[in-house]
């Protein structure tokens, strides 16, 4: 029995090391194919960063893993929020409109601030949650279409209401006194670790005990399930999905937070996209579990931030490592599948041999 | 719209004389030239703009039909855009060494590339299929910015974000019937100057490749619903476990299926970098494989609805970028459409929805009266609210394939 379970753990690794291998290979190829050279790339990859990318790797840990989570609490109950993308960027933008208006000063800015930005997220969310459970549109093809919206109404409404410089546009920027930095662990040249990537702890921390040590996070994965036995043990469905789909978009509206409050102090070009559709792909990475998704966040911010240094050391362009995270996702869900089903085929010989064992014991 | 339903149990004297595409296309082009008149905006509808429609509408059409295609045999593609996207680096690339039409070939090859990864994923190891779309966006962006930065560069006119001064495929312009239908556009006659804008846009200029385009939902139609071949391409999508029994190979008409939904959508993200514009640019698709899904959801997964919806979108994604006056217009267009619509409803008792487009209809009807101009994104998202209304008020009517999106393992019948 003891191998037995050590075989359930070597299996439950096995899946993320078949996709780290499969895009390694994939990656070589790649480079490789346009005529580049892959040891380069693999050298100047585990090179041992510089402070300045190390800093980095925290800060888009950071939020990356807060994205993650956002997607996490959907999977968990069998929703699939492509809209983080819209969510984020609203709520960005309206936290950071509202922060620069500087109606109050200092801490109270701040958190009314985030208040705000977990409130668009979820009223965004929302708005999907709500087409599911009143009219059955599937929330993926609607929030693709939110995201869509999203996006025109932001740059419409911050190019009707923000501050114009030469070519760019952003929201008035928020009071100095407002901010809120963090900590220089290096030279001030190497930045600054923002101090509201701590959202990304209390965020992952809060996901661990909603989920299992909550009634609500009972009733949560039991929908995920099976949506007609949480009915049958007293859940309304409607309600948990309208509930999480807005807990997931008020997630996602913190994403950017520690940005806006650490360095970029506006809405504008220093806004990062792409940081939902990363969350979601953390999540696929390490299954929707607090520590799982951790080491995928640290990954993917890795990959990001020390690609960087390839324009510097080689002349491979840095946006080989989006193959790389993106081959990583479908190894990952195509081999977590393979060893499913192996593993489904491995227990039923177990039990098919310990049962003709019996047969033959009682003969 | 396109989702109306046709035979009712008693056809009522509008429904008789609203029947048939032919007089709903005469009607709406009656509605529009009275709307151009009206707000004597003749941009509206001149042969330029649906010149420009027809050009936008293709690459939304070609997304909207490799969704068609997949989603018919029971597999979601959201990988569309990703596909575009290497379809749009493809068409690129092999134009560049071999001329615009072996490029289509290769949009073609690069999109197929990504069906074949969707495919290996959803239907070999049984992926979920929107899991699996999300990551082939992420692939397809990625490998175009790669390879364009990688390959590019060096290339006359390249550089890492864009390729230019690619040939274009041809254009096709019929002598005759162009310069005098264009003369009658000119002339702003109702109903008459309206069709003849028609006739100059498909007869003037118009590339070889838009033909193509039109020549492929044509074809499509035909192959999936009037052949052996189509039949059981689709049974795979509506009862898979059935058309097992009946000995067809599922998995090979679902790889089928995936890999011409690639194609396809690789060919859209061509005819952005060919004819659309002059060359490949990066984020070229900007969200169009999610517009192509939106129109085939629009169009309630058949190829007549998709082309309405895809023709819809393309037409206001090119009133942007023309006259602001023509946009301001068909706010006017959209009131009447909707307070149509809300009429029809009516007529058929269902009083939910007639309120709601009444009202709807009426607020755009103040918003045309009450301002001079509308903001130019506004239009942008059209594509966007439409379809999230058209699903909100017509989710129950929307009928899409009953095993979509399911996962299908051989031998699970029985």
């Amino acid at each position: 029995m003891n191998a037995f379970s050590l075989r359930r753990v070597g299996l439950a690794l096995l899946a993320p090391a078949i996709a780290v291998v499969v895009s390694v290979i994939v990656t070589t190829i790649v480079i490789a194919a346009v005529g580049s050279s892959p040891g380069d790339f693999w050298s100047a990859m585990f090179s041992n960063p510089l402070p300045r990318i190390r800093v980095n790797v925290v800060n888009q840990t950071a939020m990356i893993y807060t994205s993650a989570v956002a997607a996490a609490i959907g999977f968990r109950m069998g929703l699939f929020n492509i809209g983080l993308e819209g969510q984020y960027l609203m709520a960005s933008f309206a936290a950071a409109s509202f922060a620069g208006a500087a109606y109050v000063g200092g801490f109270l800015n701040v958190g009314l601030s985030l208040l705000i930005a977990i409130a668009v997220g979820a009223a965004w969310a929302g708005i999907a949650g709500i087409l599911r459970t009143t009219r059955g549109v599937s929330e993926v093809i609607s929030t693709i279409m939110l995201n869509a919206i999203a996006l025109t109404l932001v740059g419409y409404l911050v190019d009707r209401y923000g501050v114009h410089e030469g070519n760019t546009v952003r929201t008035t920027k928020i009071a100095a006194g407002d901010m809120v930095k963090g900590f220089t662990p290096y030279q001030a040249r190497d930045g600054q670790v923002w101090a509201l990537a701590i959202i990304a702890v209390l965020v992952g921390v809060g996901f661990w005990v909603l989920l299992n040590k909550t009634r609500f996070g009972f009733d949560l994965r039991a929908s995920g399930q099976s949506e007609s036995a949480a009915l049958a043990s007293g859940v309304n469905p409607k309600r948990m999905i309208l509930v999480s789909m807005m807990l997931s978009g008020g997630v996602a509206g913190l994403i950017w937070m520690p940005a806006l409050f650490g360095s970029a102090g506006s809405y504008g070009t220093s806004f990062q996209f792409g940081l939902g559709f990363l969350g979601i792909a953390v999540a696929l990475l390490g299954r929707n579990s607090p520590i799982g998704m951790l080491f995928g966040a640290v990954l993917f911010a890795y990959l990001s931030a020390q690609s960087n240094t390839l324009t510097f050391s080689t002349d491979i362009s840095p946006s080989i490592v989006q193959i790389t995270q993106g081959v990583a996702v479908l190894a990952v869900v195509i081999s977590y599948e393979v060893v499913r089903r192996w593993r489904a085929r491995l227990e039923q010989r177990v039990v098919s041999r310990e049962l003709a064992g019996a047969m033959g014991a009682t003969a | 719209m396109s989702t109306t339903t046709k035979t009712p149990a008693t056809p009522s004297l509008l429904e008789r004389l609203t029947k048939g595409w032919f007089y709903l296309a005469l009607l709406g082009i009656a509605v529009v030239s009275l709307v151009r008149i009206v707000t004597d905006t003749n941009d509206l509808d001149s042969a330029g703009t649906i010149r420009a429609a027809i050009i936008a509408t293709c690459p939304i059409l070609m997304a909207a039909l490799g969704g068609l295609w997949a989603e018919r045999a029971g597999v979601v593609n959201i990988g569309l855009e990703g596909q575009m996207i290497l379809g749009t680096w493809g068409a690129a690339f092999f134009t560049y060494h071999y001329g615009p039409w072996i490029g289509i070939l290769g949009a073609a090859l690069l999109g197929l590339i990504g069906g074949l990864m969707h495919a290996v994923a959803t239907v070999t190891f049984g992926v979920d299929h929107i899991v699996s779309g999300v990551a082939i966006n992420l692939i397809g962006a990625g490998a175009a910015t790669y390879l364009a930065e990688a390959v590019f560069s060096d290339y006359n006119g390249g550089g890492p974000r864009q390729l230019v001064g690619l040939d274009p495929p041809t254009n096709i312009t019929i002598p005759g019937i162009s310069d005098w239908s264009l003369d009658l556009a000119d002339k702003h006659w109702f109903f008459v100057s309206d069709i003849a804008s028609v006739v100059a846009a498909l007869t003037t200029r118009i590339s070889s490749l838009s033909v193509v385009v039109f020549a492929l939902v044509a074809l499509s139609a035909f192959l999936l619903w009037r052949t052996s071949f189509g039949l059981r391409l689709r049974s795979c999508g509506e009862n898979p476990q059935a058309a097992e029994t009946l000995g067809v190979n599922v998995i090979r008409y679902k790889y089928i299926a995936v890999l011409i939904s690639g194609a396809l959508a690789g060919i859209g993200g061509g005819f952005l970098a060919l004819v659309s514009s002059s060359g490949y640019s990066a984020n070229q698709t900007g969200g169009r494989g999610y517009i192509g899904l939106a129109a085939m959801i629009f169009g309630n997964w058949r190829p007549s609805g998709l082309l309405a919806g895809a023709l819809t979108f393309g037409y206001t994604d090119s009133l942007r970028l023309r006259d602001a006056d023509a946009v301001h217009a068909l706010l006017l267009l959209v009131a009447l459409g909707l307070l149509v619509l809300a009429v029809l409803r009516l007529v058929r008792k269902q009083v939910e929805g007639a309120i709601v487009m009444g009202v709807a209809g009426a607020a755009i009807l103040a918003w045309f009266l009450f301002t001079d101009s509308v903001p130019r994104e506004f239009t942008v998202m059209t594509p966007y609210v439409t379809t999230l209304f058209v699903l909100a008020l017509g989710a129950q009517r929307l009928r899409m394939p009953a095993a979509d999106g399911k996962p299908y393992r051989k031998g699970s019948a029985g």
